[in-house]
Protein backbone atom coordinates (compact mmCIF):
# COMPACT_ATOMS: atom_id res chain seq x y z
CA UNK A 1 0.00 0.00 0.00
CA UNK A 2 2.93 2.14 0.81
CA UNK A 3 4.37 1.77 -2.59
CA UNK A 4 1.04 2.31 -4.63
CA UNK A 5 0.78 6.02 -2.34
CA UNK A 6 4.43 7.02 -2.85
CA UNK A 7 4.09 5.86 -7.17
CA UNK A 8 0.38 8.29 -7.07
CA UNK A 9 1.92 10.91 -4.94
CA UNK A 10 5.01 10.71 -8.24
CA UNK A 11 2.18 10.77 -10.61
CA UNK A 12 0.38 13.99 -9.37
CA UNK A 13 3.64 15.72 -9.03
CA UNK A 14 4.44 15.06 -12.69
CA UNK A 15 1.08 16.17 -13.60
CA UNK A 16 1.49 18.96 -11.60
CA UNK A 17 4.65 20.29 -13.25
CA UNK A 18 3.10 19.53 -16.72
CA UNK A 19 0.50 21.94 -15.77
CA UNK A 20 2.70 24.34 -14.20
CA UNK A 21 4.35 24.03 -17.93
CA UNK A 22 1.56 25.04 -19.78
CA UNK A 23 0.51 28.04 -17.42
CA UNK A 24 4.19 29.64 -17.61
CA UNK A 25 5.89 28.64 -20.96
CA UNK A 26 3.80 30.93 -23.14
CA UNK A 27 4.59 34.08 -20.75
CA UNK A 28 8.17 32.96 -20.76
CA UNK A 29 8.49 32.74 -24.63
CA UNK A 30 6.77 36.28 -24.61
CA UNK A 31 9.29 37.15 -22.28
CA UNK A 32 11.95 36.32 -24.41
CA UNK A 33 10.82 37.17 -27.05
CA UNK A 34 10.88 40.55 -26.27
CA UNK A 35 14.41 40.06 -27.25
CA UNK A 36 14.21 39.04 -30.98
CA UNK A 37 15.79 40.43 -33.73
CA UNK A 38 13.80 41.22 -36.47
CA UNK A 39 14.80 38.28 -39.32
CA UNK A 40 17.52 39.16 -41.73
CA UNK A 41 14.67 39.23 -44.73
CA UNK A 42 13.02 41.84 -43.00
CA UNK A 43 16.32 43.37 -41.98
CA UNK A 44 17.77 42.77 -46.00
CA UNK A 45 14.26 45.06 -46.80
CA UNK A 46 14.30 47.16 -44.21
CA UNK A 47 16.76 50.80 -44.74
CA UNK A 48 16.80 52.30 -41.11
CA UNK A 49 19.26 52.90 -38.59
CA UNK A 50 17.40 51.45 -35.79
CA UNK A 51 15.95 47.62 -36.47
CA UNK A 52 13.47 48.59 -33.59
CA UNK A 53 11.71 51.08 -35.61
CA UNK A 54 10.80 48.61 -38.16
CA UNK A 55 7.06 49.12 -38.97
CA UNK A 56 5.18 45.86 -38.18
CA UNK A 57 4.03 45.63 -41.47
CA UNK A 58 7.14 44.67 -42.64
CA UNK A 59 8.33 42.79 -39.70
CA UNK A 60 7.67 39.44 -40.77
CA UNK A 61 7.77 36.40 -38.58
CA UNK A 62 8.79 37.07 -34.63
CA UNK A 63 7.31 33.91 -33.42
CA UNK A 64 11.11 32.18 -34.31
CA UNK A 65 14.58 33.32 -32.75
CA UNK A 66 16.42 35.46 -35.10
CA UNK A 67 18.86 37.00 -32.29
CA UNK A 68 19.19 39.07 -29.66
CA UNK A 69 18.60 42.50 -29.19
CA UNK A 70 17.16 45.14 -26.16
CA UNK A 71 16.17 47.57 -28.36
CA UNK A 72 12.63 46.89 -28.16
CA UNK A 73 12.36 48.45 -24.80
CA UNK A 74 13.34 51.70 -25.61
CA UNK A 75 11.50 51.26 -28.78
CA UNK A 76 8.35 50.66 -26.71
CA UNK A 77 8.73 53.27 -24.06
CA UNK A 78 8.92 55.88 -26.72
CA UNK A 79 6.28 54.32 -28.76
CA UNK A 80 3.53 57.27 -29.89
CA UNK A 81 0.34 54.80 -29.91
CA UNK A 82 1.36 53.06 -26.71
CA UNK A 83 2.55 54.86 -24.02
CA UNK A 84 -0.37 58.33 -23.90
CA UNK A 85 -2.85 55.04 -24.05
CA UNK A 86 -0.73 53.41 -21.17
CA UNK A 87 -1.12 56.94 -19.34
CA UNK A 88 -4.68 57.03 -20.10
CA UNK A 89 -5.06 53.58 -18.68
CA UNK A 90 -2.94 54.11 -15.42
CA UNK A 91 -5.72 57.53 -15.22
CA UNK A 92 -8.71 55.29 -15.46
CA UNK A 93 -7.53 53.00 -12.68
CA UNK A 94 -6.18 54.82 -9.78
CA UNK A 95 -9.63 56.87 -10.50
CA UNK A 96 -11.64 53.76 -10.76
CA UNK A 97 -9.80 51.94 -7.50
CA UNK A 98 -10.23 55.22 -5.20
CA UNK A 99 -14.47 55.74 -5.91
CA UNK A 100 -15.08 51.82 -5.83
CA UNK A 101 -13.01 51.54 -2.81
CA UNK A 102 -15.08 54.19 -1.02
CA UNK A 103 -18.73 53.36 -2.17
CA UNK A 104 -17.43 49.41 -1.31
CA UNK A 105 -15.91 50.74 1.80
CA UNK A 106 -19.21 52.20 2.87
CA UNK A 107 -21.77 49.36 1.56
CA UNK A 108 -19.53 46.68 3.86
CA UNK A 109 -19.93 48.34 6.74
CA UNK A 110 -23.58 48.74 6.54
CA UNK A 111 -23.99 45.68 5.24
CA UNK A 112 -22.22 42.95 7.40
CA UNK A 113 -24.26 43.43 10.34
CA UNK A 114 -27.53 44.22 8.41
CA UNK A 115 -30.76 41.66 8.64
CA UNK A 116 -29.80 38.91 6.06
CA UNK A 117 -33.79 40.17 4.87
CA UNK A 118 -32.05 43.05 4.09
CA UNK A 119 -29.06 42.35 2.88
CA UNK A 120 -29.85 39.64 0.31
CA UNK A 121 -31.48 41.48 -2.50
CA UNK A 122 -28.10 43.89 -1.65
CA UNK A 123 -26.31 41.04 -2.28
CA UNK A 124 -27.66 39.41 -5.58
CA UNK A 125 -27.75 42.66 -7.16
CA UNK A 126 -23.73 42.45 -6.11
CA UNK A 127 -23.29 39.49 -7.66
CA UNK A 128 -25.36 40.05 -10.51
CA UNK A 129 -22.53 42.95 -11.36
CA UNK A 130 -20.52 40.08 -11.84
CA UNK A 131 -21.97 37.49 -13.28
CA UNK A 132 -23.73 38.95 -16.34
CA UNK A 133 -21.11 38.45 -19.21
CA UNK A 134 -19.23 41.59 -19.91
CA UNK A 135 -20.07 41.99 -23.67
CA UNK A 136 -23.64 42.14 -22.28
CA UNK A 137 -22.59 45.17 -19.65
CA UNK A 138 -20.52 46.97 -21.93
CA UNK A 139 -23.00 47.09 -25.09
CA UNK A 140 -25.91 48.01 -23.15
CA UNK A 141 -23.53 50.79 -21.23
CA UNK A 142 -22.37 51.69 -24.61
CA UNK A 143 -26.40 52.67 -25.59
CA UNK A 144 -27.13 54.07 -22.04
CA UNK A 145 -24.38 56.61 -22.47
CA UNK A 146 -25.18 57.49 -25.79
CA UNK A 147 -29.22 58.13 -24.84
CA UNK A 148 -28.17 59.35 -21.80
CA UNK A 149 -26.27 62.14 -23.71
CA UNK A 150 -28.83 62.78 -26.26
CA UNK A 151 -31.24 63.73 -23.05
CA UNK A 152 -29.11 65.55 -21.03
CA UNK A 153 -26.21 67.60 -23.08
CA UNK A 154 -24.26 67.98 -19.39
CA UNK A 155 -23.22 64.32 -19.30
CA UNK A 156 -19.93 63.28 -20.59
CA UNK A 157 -19.44 62.42 -24.06
CA UNK A 158 -17.69 58.85 -24.70
CA UNK A 159 -14.62 58.77 -23.77
CA UNK A 160 -12.51 58.87 -20.46
CA UNK A 161 -15.44 59.24 -18.09
CA UNK A 162 -17.46 56.82 -19.24
CA UNK A 163 -14.90 54.12 -19.18
CA UNK A 164 -14.82 55.11 -15.74
CA UNK A 165 -18.29 55.40 -15.17
CA UNK A 166 -18.48 51.94 -16.60
CA UNK A 167 -15.93 49.96 -14.61
CA UNK A 168 -16.80 51.27 -11.13
CA UNK A 169 -19.95 49.28 -11.22
CA UNK A 170 -18.03 46.35 -10.93
CA UNK A 171 -15.03 47.45 -8.96
CA UNK A 172 -17.54 48.24 -6.44
CA UNK A 173 -18.30 44.92 -6.03
CA UNK A 174 -14.96 43.29 -5.80
CA UNK A 175 -14.00 45.82 -3.07
CA UNK A 176 -17.55 45.84 -1.13
CA UNK A 177 -16.47 41.83 -1.33
CA UNK A 178 -13.27 41.94 0.04
CA UNK A 179 -13.33 44.40 2.65
CA UNK A 180 -17.11 42.81 4.28
CA UNK A 181 -15.29 39.61 4.00
CA UNK A 182 -12.20 41.07 6.39
CA UNK A 183 -15.12 43.06 8.57
CA UNK A 184 -17.42 40.24 8.94
CA UNK A 185 -13.92 38.16 10.22
CA UNK A 186 -12.55 40.38 12.55
CA UNK A 187 -15.38 40.38 14.83
CA UNK A 188 -17.16 43.27 17.03
CA UNK A 189 -15.72 42.87 20.27
CA UNK A 190 -13.17 45.78 20.00
CA UNK A 191 -15.42 48.25 18.79
CA UNK A 192 -17.64 46.97 21.62
CA UNK A 193 -15.01 47.46 23.89
CA UNK A 194 -14.20 51.34 22.34
CA UNK A 195 -18.05 51.86 22.65
CA UNK A 196 -17.88 50.44 26.82
CA UNK A 197 -15.43 52.84 27.30
CA UNK A 198 -17.42 55.68 26.26
CA UNK A 199 -15.90 56.53 22.52
CA UNK A 200 -18.64 57.25 20.41
CA UNK A 201 -19.29 56.62 16.90
CA UNK A 202 -16.97 58.28 14.57
CA UNK A 203 -13.91 58.21 17.04
CA UNK A 204 -14.43 54.60 17.42
CA UNK A 205 -14.74 54.41 13.36
CA UNK A 206 -11.66 56.50 13.10
CA UNK A 207 -9.53 54.67 16.15
CA UNK A 208 -10.42 51.18 15.99
CA UNK A 209 -11.84 49.97 12.69
CA UNK A 210 -10.61 51.57 9.86
CA UNK A 211 -6.80 50.78 10.87
CA UNK A 212 -7.59 46.80 11.31
CA UNK A 213 -9.64 47.26 7.74
CA UNK A 214 -7.08 49.25 6.24
CA UNK A 215 -5.02 45.99 4.71
CA UNK A 216 -8.48 45.17 3.28
CA UNK A 217 -8.95 48.54 2.22
CA UNK A 218 -5.52 48.59 0.31
CA UNK A 219 -5.91 45.15 -1.44
CA UNK A 220 -9.40 46.16 -2.87
CA UNK A 221 -7.74 48.95 -4.03
CA UNK A 222 -4.70 47.26 -5.74
CA UNK A 223 -7.23 44.40 -7.23
CA UNK A 224 -9.72 47.53 -8.98
CA UNK A 225 -6.87 49.12 -9.94
CA UNK A 226 -5.64 46.04 -11.62
CA UNK A 227 -8.91 44.71 -12.66
CA UNK A 228 -9.34 48.44 -14.41
CA UNK A 229 -5.80 48.92 -15.95
CA UNK A 230 -7.07 45.04 -18.26
CA UNK A 231 -10.16 45.74 -18.95
CA UNK A 232 -10.43 45.04 -22.44
CA UNK A 233 -13.84 44.54 -23.43
CA UNK A 234 -16.09 47.38 -21.42
CA UNK A 235 -13.84 50.45 -22.51
CA UNK A 236 -13.73 48.68 -26.31
CA UNK A 237 -17.42 50.06 -26.94
CA UNK A 238 -17.59 52.87 -24.39
CA UNK A 239 -14.57 55.20 -25.28
CA UNK A 240 -15.47 57.09 -28.06
CA UNK A 241 -12.34 58.21 -29.64
CA UNK A 242 -9.89 57.57 -26.36
CA UNK A 243 -7.39 54.44 -26.40
CA UNK A 244 -5.83 52.72 -23.58
CA UNK A 245 -3.50 50.35 -23.41
CA UNK A 246 -5.99 47.09 -23.18
CA UNK A 247 -7.44 48.82 -26.65
CA UNK A 248 -4.31 49.50 -28.54
CA UNK A 249 -3.24 45.85 -27.60
CA UNK A 250 -5.97 44.20 -28.94
CA UNK A 251 -5.54 45.82 -31.94
CA UNK A 252 -2.02 45.38 -32.50
CA UNK A 253 -1.97 41.31 -31.42
CA UNK A 254 -4.91 41.03 -33.98
CA UNK A 255 -3.72 43.33 -36.70
CA UNK A 256 0.06 43.04 -36.61
CA UNK A 257 3.00 43.63 -34.03
CA UNK A 258 6.45 44.60 -33.30
CA UNK A 259 8.44 42.92 -30.31
CA UNK A 260 8.06 46.01 -28.79
CA UNK A 261 4.77 44.68 -27.65
CA UNK A 262 6.48 41.72 -25.89
CA UNK A 263 8.31 44.45 -24.41
CA UNK A 264 5.88 47.08 -22.93
CA UNK A 265 3.82 43.77 -21.32
CA UNK A 266 7.14 41.85 -20.07
CA UNK A 267 7.92 45.31 -17.84
CA UNK A 268 3.99 45.26 -16.94
CA UNK A 269 4.00 41.83 -15.57
CA UNK A 270 7.09 42.39 -13.98
CA UNK A 271 5.25 45.64 -11.99
CA UNK A 272 1.67 42.79 -11.66
CA UNK A 273 4.31 40.37 -10.06
CA UNK A 274 5.55 43.36 -8.01
CA UNK A 275 2.08 44.56 -6.51
CA UNK A 276 0.91 40.79 -6.14
CA UNK A 277 3.87 40.37 -3.69
CA UNK A 278 3.23 43.24 -2.07
CA UNK A 279 -0.41 42.73 -1.77
CA UNK A 280 0.36 39.09 -0.30
CA UNK A 281 3.12 40.83 2.04
CA UNK A 282 0.37 42.82 3.34
CA UNK A 283 -2.34 40.37 3.75
CA UNK A 284 -0.02 37.99 5.48
CA UNK A 285 1.10 40.14 7.44
CA UNK A 286 -2.33 41.48 9.25
CA UNK A 287 -4.03 38.02 9.43
CA UNK A 288 -1.61 35.52 9.45
CA UNK A 289 -0.18 32.95 7.38
CA UNK A 290 -3.16 30.33 6.29
CA UNK A 291 -5.92 33.80 6.24
CA UNK A 292 -3.37 35.27 4.03
CA UNK A 293 -3.58 32.82 1.64
CA UNK A 294 -7.42 32.60 2.11
CA UNK A 295 -7.55 35.97 0.97
CA UNK A 296 -5.49 35.86 -2.13
CA UNK A 297 -7.48 32.93 -2.93
CA UNK A 298 -10.96 33.52 -2.32
CA UNK A 299 -10.84 36.77 -4.02
CA UNK A 300 -10.77 35.76 -7.60
CA UNK A 301 -13.17 33.16 -6.42
CA UNK A 302 -15.59 35.92 -5.28
CA UNK A 303 -14.88 37.91 -8.30
CA UNK A 304 -15.30 35.87 -11.30
CA UNK A 305 -12.49 37.49 -13.25
CA UNK B 1 -18.42 58.03 32.35
CA UNK B 2 -20.93 55.79 30.09
CA UNK B 3 -20.37 52.95 32.41
CA UNK B 4 -20.68 54.81 35.47
CA UNK B 5 -24.31 55.90 34.26
CA UNK B 6 -25.06 52.41 32.50
CA UNK B 7 -24.50 50.18 35.67
CA UNK B 8 -27.95 50.33 37.20
CA UNK B 9 -29.92 50.10 34.16
CA UNK B 10 -27.70 46.60 33.33
CA UNK B 11 -28.48 45.62 37.40
CA UNK B 12 -31.93 46.00 36.57
CA UNK B 13 -32.65 44.36 33.51
CA UNK B 14 -31.92 40.44 32.20
CA UNK B 15 -28.26 41.14 30.82
CA UNK B 16 -26.80 39.16 28.28
CA UNK B 17 -29.79 40.47 26.12
CA UNK B 18 -29.59 43.82 26.88
CA UNK B 19 -26.12 44.51 26.68
CA UNK B 20 -25.89 42.46 22.91
CA UNK B 21 -28.48 45.17 21.95
CA UNK B 22 -27.26 48.36 23.01
CA UNK B 23 -23.64 48.13 22.88
CA UNK B 24 -23.64 46.24 19.05
CA UNK B 25 -21.64 48.64 16.91
CA UNK B 26 -23.51 49.10 13.93
CA UNK B 27 -23.26 51.21 11.02
CA UNK B 28 -26.50 53.12 9.93
CA UNK B 29 -28.30 51.54 6.74
CA UNK B 30 -28.19 54.75 4.38
CA UNK B 31 -24.25 54.17 4.23
CA UNK B 32 -25.48 51.26 1.48
CA UNK B 33 -27.22 54.76 -0.18
CA UNK B 34 -24.26 55.86 -2.27
CA UNK B 35 -23.72 52.09 -4.00
CA UNK B 36 -27.59 51.40 -3.94
CA UNK B 37 -27.97 54.45 -6.17
CA UNK B 38 -24.77 53.71 -8.27
CA UNK B 39 -25.95 50.26 -9.58
CA UNK B 40 -29.72 51.55 -10.05
CA UNK B 41 -28.34 54.27 -12.59
CA UNK B 42 -25.25 52.81 -14.26
CA UNK B 43 -26.28 49.15 -14.22
CA UNK B 44 -30.12 48.93 -13.87
CA UNK B 45 -30.19 51.54 -15.82
CA UNK B 46 -28.10 50.65 -18.86
CA UNK B 47 -29.43 47.23 -18.82
CA UNK B 48 -33.14 48.36 -18.80
CA UNK B 49 -32.28 50.26 -21.73
CA UNK B 50 -31.25 47.05 -23.33
CA UNK B 51 -34.54 45.58 -22.75
CA UNK B 52 -36.40 48.49 -24.43
CA UNK B 53 -33.83 48.19 -27.37
CA UNK B 54 -34.05 44.91 -27.68
CA UNK B 55 -38.15 45.64 -28.33
CA UNK B 56 -37.53 48.58 -30.58
CA UNK B 57 -37.66 48.49 -33.90
CA UNK B 58 -34.74 49.87 -36.34
CA UNK B 59 -35.57 52.63 -38.92
CA UNK B 60 -33.04 52.90 -41.68
CA UNK B 61 -29.23 53.25 -40.13
CA UNK B 62 -29.42 54.33 -36.19
CA UNK B 63 -32.70 55.52 -35.94
CA UNK B 64 -35.06 53.74 -33.54
CA UNK B 65 -38.70 53.55 -32.46
CA UNK B 66 -39.81 52.45 -29.35
CA UNK B 67 -42.16 49.82 -28.88
CA UNK B 68 -43.24 46.28 -28.30
CA UNK B 69 -41.81 44.69 -31.39
CA UNK B 70 -40.52 40.76 -30.58
CA UNK B 71 -39.28 40.16 -34.24
CA UNK B 72 -35.96 40.83 -32.72
CA UNK B 73 -36.21 38.02 -30.98
CA UNK B 74 -37.50 35.73 -33.70
CA UNK B 75 -34.70 36.43 -35.74
CA UNK B 76 -32.62 35.27 -32.67
CA UNK B 77 -34.58 31.66 -33.20
CA UNK B 78 -33.10 31.20 -36.43
CA UNK B 79 -31.15 28.28 -37.35
CA UNK B 80 -27.47 30.12 -37.56
CA UNK B 81 -28.12 32.39 -34.37
CA UNK B 82 -28.93 29.03 -32.73
CA UNK B 83 -25.96 27.45 -34.29
CA UNK B 84 -23.68 29.83 -32.65
CA UNK B 85 -25.60 29.48 -29.10
CA UNK B 86 -24.78 25.95 -29.44
CA UNK B 87 -21.34 26.02 -30.26
CA UNK B 88 -20.95 28.94 -27.53
CA UNK B 89 -22.76 26.54 -24.87
CA UNK B 90 -20.48 23.18 -26.17
CA UNK B 91 -17.53 25.06 -26.30
CA UNK B 92 -17.81 26.60 -22.63
CA UNK B 93 -19.06 22.82 -21.91
CA UNK B 94 -16.04 21.09 -22.90
CA UNK B 95 -13.39 23.87 -21.89
CA UNK B 96 -14.98 23.43 -17.99
CA UNK B 97 -14.44 19.81 -18.35
CA UNK B 98 -11.13 20.59 -19.75
CA UNK B 99 -10.56 22.80 -16.87
CA UNK B 100 -11.37 20.29 -13.96
CA UNK B 101 -9.85 17.21 -16.21
CA UNK B 102 -6.68 19.48 -15.89
CA UNK B 103 -7.24 21.59 -12.68
CA UNK B 104 -8.41 19.04 -10.19
CA UNK B 105 -5.27 16.96 -9.71
CA UNK B 106 -3.49 19.76 -9.61
CA UNK B 107 -5.40 21.51 -6.40
CA UNK B 108 -5.13 17.77 -5.08
CA UNK B 109 -1.87 17.65 -5.19
CA UNK B 110 -1.56 20.70 -3.81
CA UNK B 111 -3.72 20.19 -1.22
CA UNK B 112 -2.46 16.62 -0.45
CA UNK B 113 1.10 16.47 -0.53
CA UNK B 114 2.75 19.59 -0.25
CA UNK B 115 3.51 21.19 2.92
CA UNK B 116 6.00 23.86 3.76
CA UNK B 117 5.42 24.94 -0.01
CA UNK B 118 1.70 24.81 -0.25
CA UNK B 119 1.25 28.47 -0.28
CA UNK B 120 3.90 29.03 -2.62
CA UNK B 121 2.48 26.52 -5.00
CA UNK B 122 -0.83 28.37 -4.71
CA UNK B 123 0.55 31.55 -5.06
CA UNK B 124 2.19 30.64 -8.39
CA UNK B 125 -1.23 29.28 -9.53
CA UNK B 126 -2.67 32.50 -8.77
CA UNK B 127 0.04 34.92 -10.57
CA UNK B 128 -1.17 34.20 -14.45
CA UNK B 129 -4.91 34.97 -12.49
CA UNK B 130 -3.80 38.35 -11.56
CA UNK B 131 -1.73 39.02 -14.90
CA UNK B 132 -3.45 41.00 -18.01
CA UNK B 133 -5.87 38.24 -19.44
CA UNK B 134 -5.21 39.80 -22.92
CA UNK B 135 -1.41 39.69 -22.64
CA UNK B 136 -1.64 35.67 -21.27
CA UNK B 137 -3.55 35.49 -24.78
CA UNK B 138 -1.25 36.71 -26.78
CA UNK B 139 1.15 34.83 -25.19
CA UNK B 140 -0.57 31.71 -25.89
CA UNK B 141 -1.08 32.87 -29.72
CA UNK B 142 2.36 33.39 -29.82
CA UNK B 143 3.02 29.53 -29.19
CA UNK B 144 0.17 28.32 -31.56
CA UNK B 145 1.51 30.80 -34.22
CA UNK B 146 1.39 28.59 -37.34
CA UNK B 147 5.30 29.93 -38.04
CA UNK B 148 6.66 29.02 -34.75
CA UNK B 149 8.06 26.08 -33.38
CA UNK B 150 5.33 24.09 -31.96
CA UNK B 151 3.50 24.14 -35.58
CA UNK B 152 6.59 24.27 -37.77
CA UNK B 153 8.56 20.99 -35.69
CA UNK B 154 5.95 19.56 -34.33
CA UNK B 155 3.54 20.01 -36.58
CA UNK B 156 0.82 21.26 -34.44
CA UNK B 157 -0.91 24.19 -36.22
CA UNK B 158 -4.59 25.25 -34.35
CA UNK B 159 -4.57 28.46 -34.06
CA UNK B 160 -8.00 30.09 -35.89
CA UNK B 161 -9.48 26.94 -35.34
CA UNK B 162 -11.74 25.50 -32.47
CA UNK B 163 -8.66 23.63 -31.10
CA UNK B 164 -6.79 26.89 -30.40
CA UNK B 165 -10.07 28.42 -28.32
CA UNK B 166 -10.45 25.44 -25.94
CA UNK B 167 -6.66 25.40 -25.00
CA UNK B 168 -7.19 29.41 -24.79
CA UNK B 169 -10.27 28.86 -22.43
CA UNK B 170 -8.78 26.07 -20.34
CA UNK B 171 -5.07 28.21 -20.18
CA UNK B 172 -6.84 31.91 -19.23
CA UNK B 173 -9.45 29.99 -16.83
CA UNK B 174 -7.43 27.68 -15.29
CA UNK B 175 -6.73 29.44 -12.28
CA UNK B 176 -9.94 30.28 -11.00
CA UNK B 177 -11.00 26.99 -11.42
CA UNK B 178 -7.67 25.62 -9.15
CA UNK B 179 -8.72 27.99 -6.55
CA UNK B 180 -12.30 27.14 -5.49
CA UNK B 181 -11.23 23.70 -5.81
CA UNK B 182 -8.37 23.80 -3.34
CA UNK B 183 -9.82 25.74 -0.66
CA UNK B 184 -12.37 22.39 -0.59
CA UNK B 185 -9.91 20.10 -0.48
CA UNK B 186 -7.97 21.72 2.54
CA UNK B 187 -10.82 21.05 4.96
CA UNK B 188 -11.15 17.60 3.39
CA UNK B 189 -9.82 15.20 6.87
CA UNK B 190 -7.14 12.81 4.97
CA UNK B 191 -7.91 10.45 8.40
CA UNK B 192 -11.14 9.39 6.54
CA UNK B 193 -8.90 8.12 3.13
CA UNK B 194 -6.99 6.54 5.65
CA UNK B 195 -9.70 4.46 7.79
CA UNK B 196 -11.38 3.31 4.57
CA UNK B 197 -8.33 2.04 3.14
CA UNK B 198 -7.64 0.65 6.60
CA UNK B 199 -11.07 -1.12 6.37
CA UNK B 200 -9.96 -2.31 2.87
CA UNK B 201 -11.14 -0.03 0.09
CA UNK B 202 -8.94 0.61 -2.70
CA UNK B 203 -7.70 3.63 -2.96
CA UNK B 204 -10.06 4.88 -6.04
CA UNK B 205 -13.02 3.51 -3.94
CA UNK B 206 -11.72 5.42 -1.13
CA UNK B 207 -10.94 8.93 -3.42
CA UNK B 208 -14.48 8.26 -5.33
CA UNK B 209 -16.67 7.61 -1.67
CA UNK B 210 -14.84 10.45 0.12
CA UNK B 211 -12.88 12.93 -1.08
CA UNK B 212 -15.15 13.25 -4.32
CA UNK B 213 -17.88 13.40 -2.71
CA UNK B 214 -16.58 16.19 0.02
CA UNK B 215 -15.37 18.18 -2.73
CA UNK B 216 -18.19 18.22 -5.37
CA UNK B 217 -19.72 21.77 -4.21
CA UNK B 218 -15.94 23.11 -4.71
CA UNK B 219 -16.22 21.77 -7.81
CA UNK B 220 -19.60 22.85 -8.60
CA UNK B 221 -18.55 26.62 -7.88
CA UNK B 222 -15.47 26.35 -9.60
CA UNK B 223 -16.70 24.98 -12.89
CA UNK B 224 -19.44 27.74 -12.63
CA UNK B 225 -16.96 30.22 -12.42
CA UNK B 226 -15.38 29.29 -15.29
CA UNK B 227 -18.47 28.20 -17.38
CA UNK B 228 -20.17 31.45 -16.87
CA UNK B 229 -17.61 33.90 -17.98
CA UNK B 230 -16.61 31.36 -20.81
CA UNK B 231 -19.87 31.70 -22.15
CA UNK B 232 -20.09 35.34 -22.56
CA UNK B 233 -16.44 35.31 -24.10
CA UNK B 234 -15.27 37.60 -25.96
CA UNK B 235 -11.34 38.00 -26.82
CA UNK B 236 -10.48 34.78 -26.71
CA UNK B 237 -12.74 33.24 -30.03
CA UNK B 238 -11.36 36.62 -31.62
CA UNK B 239 -7.82 36.38 -31.10
CA UNK B 240 -7.17 32.35 -31.19
CA UNK B 241 -10.35 31.66 -33.12
CA UNK B 242 -9.33 34.65 -35.82
CA UNK B 243 -13.25 35.45 -36.09
CA UNK B 244 -13.58 32.03 -37.97
CA UNK B 245 -14.88 30.42 -34.78
CA UNK B 246 -17.32 33.21 -33.15
CA UNK B 247 -19.26 32.90 -29.67
CA UNK B 248 -22.02 34.79 -29.22
CA UNK B 249 -20.54 37.46 -27.70
CA UNK B 250 -18.75 38.49 -30.97
CA UNK B 251 -22.26 38.18 -32.44
CA UNK B 252 -23.19 40.57 -30.15
CA UNK B 253 -20.40 42.60 -30.76
CA UNK B 254 -20.73 42.80 -34.76
CA UNK B 255 -23.62 44.41 -33.83
CA UNK B 256 -22.54 47.33 -32.17
CA UNK B 257 -19.81 47.62 -34.41
CA UNK B 258 -20.02 46.86 -37.69
CA UNK B 259 -23.64 45.81 -38.93
CA UNK B 260 -24.80 48.51 -36.52
CA UNK B 261 -28.28 46.54 -35.72
CA UNK B 262 -28.59 47.52 -32.00
CA UNK B 263 -32.30 45.83 -31.43
CA UNK B 264 -30.98 42.71 -32.52
CA UNK B 265 -27.82 42.69 -30.79
CA UNK B 266 -29.95 44.01 -27.53
CA UNK B 267 -32.30 41.04 -28.29
CA UNK B 268 -28.77 38.64 -28.73
CA UNK B 269 -27.54 40.32 -25.48
CA UNK B 270 -30.76 39.12 -23.11
CA UNK B 271 -30.92 35.78 -24.87
CA UNK B 272 -27.97 35.06 -23.52
CA UNK B 273 -28.39 36.17 -20.44
CA UNK B 274 -31.49 33.88 -20.47
CA UNK B 275 -29.24 30.96 -21.77
CA UNK B 276 -27.01 31.92 -18.46
CA UNK B 277 -29.74 32.46 -15.71
CA UNK B 278 -29.72 28.86 -14.71
CA UNK B 279 -26.24 28.77 -13.58
CA UNK B 280 -25.96 32.19 -12.97
CA UNK B 281 -28.97 31.52 -10.08
CA UNK B 282 -27.30 28.56 -9.07
CA UNK B 283 -24.29 30.23 -8.53
CA UNK B 284 -25.13 33.05 -6.72
CA UNK B 285 -27.01 30.96 -4.42
CA UNK B 286 -23.84 29.01 -3.56
CA UNK B 287 -21.80 31.99 -3.52
CA UNK B 288 -24.23 33.52 -0.74
CA UNK B 289 -24.50 30.38 1.22
CA UNK B 290 -20.39 29.93 0.90
CA UNK B 291 -20.11 33.82 2.33
CA UNK B 292 -22.62 33.45 5.03
CA UNK B 293 -21.17 30.03 6.33
CA UNK B 294 -17.38 31.92 6.23
CA UNK B 295 -16.23 29.32 4.33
Amino acid sequence: MPKLRLKAKYAFTAWAVVVYAFLFLPILVMAVFAFNKPSSVALAAFHGSNICSIPPTQIGNITVWNGFTSCWFSAGLHDPTYIPAILTSLQIAAEAAIIATVLGLCAALALARMKPRFRAPFDSLVYLTLVVPEIVIAVASLIFFVQVRNHFPGFPQLGKATILIGQVVFNASVAMLIIRARFVGMGDTLEEAAYDLGSGPLATFRQITLPRLLPAILAAALLSFTFSFDDYVLPAFTNGTTNTWPIVLYSAVRFGLTPAVNALATIMLGITLTAVIITAVILRRSRGRVAAGQAVTRLPGLVGR
Amino acid sequence: MAVAEKTPEVAAVPVATRRRRSFRPRYPAWLTAPSLLYYVVFFLGPMAILVAFSLATQQGFGSLRYGFDTSQYGLVGTSLYLTIFERTLLMASVGTVLTIAVGYPVAYWMARYLSTYKMLALLIIVVPFWTSFLIRTYALKIILDPHGYLAQDLGINVLYTKYAVAVGLVYDYLPLFILPVFASLERMDWNLIEAATDLGARPFTAFREITLRLTLPGVVTGALLVFIPMTGEYIIPNILGGGNYEFVGNVIGDQFNEAQNQPFGSALSIALMAALSVFVIVYILFATKEEQFGA
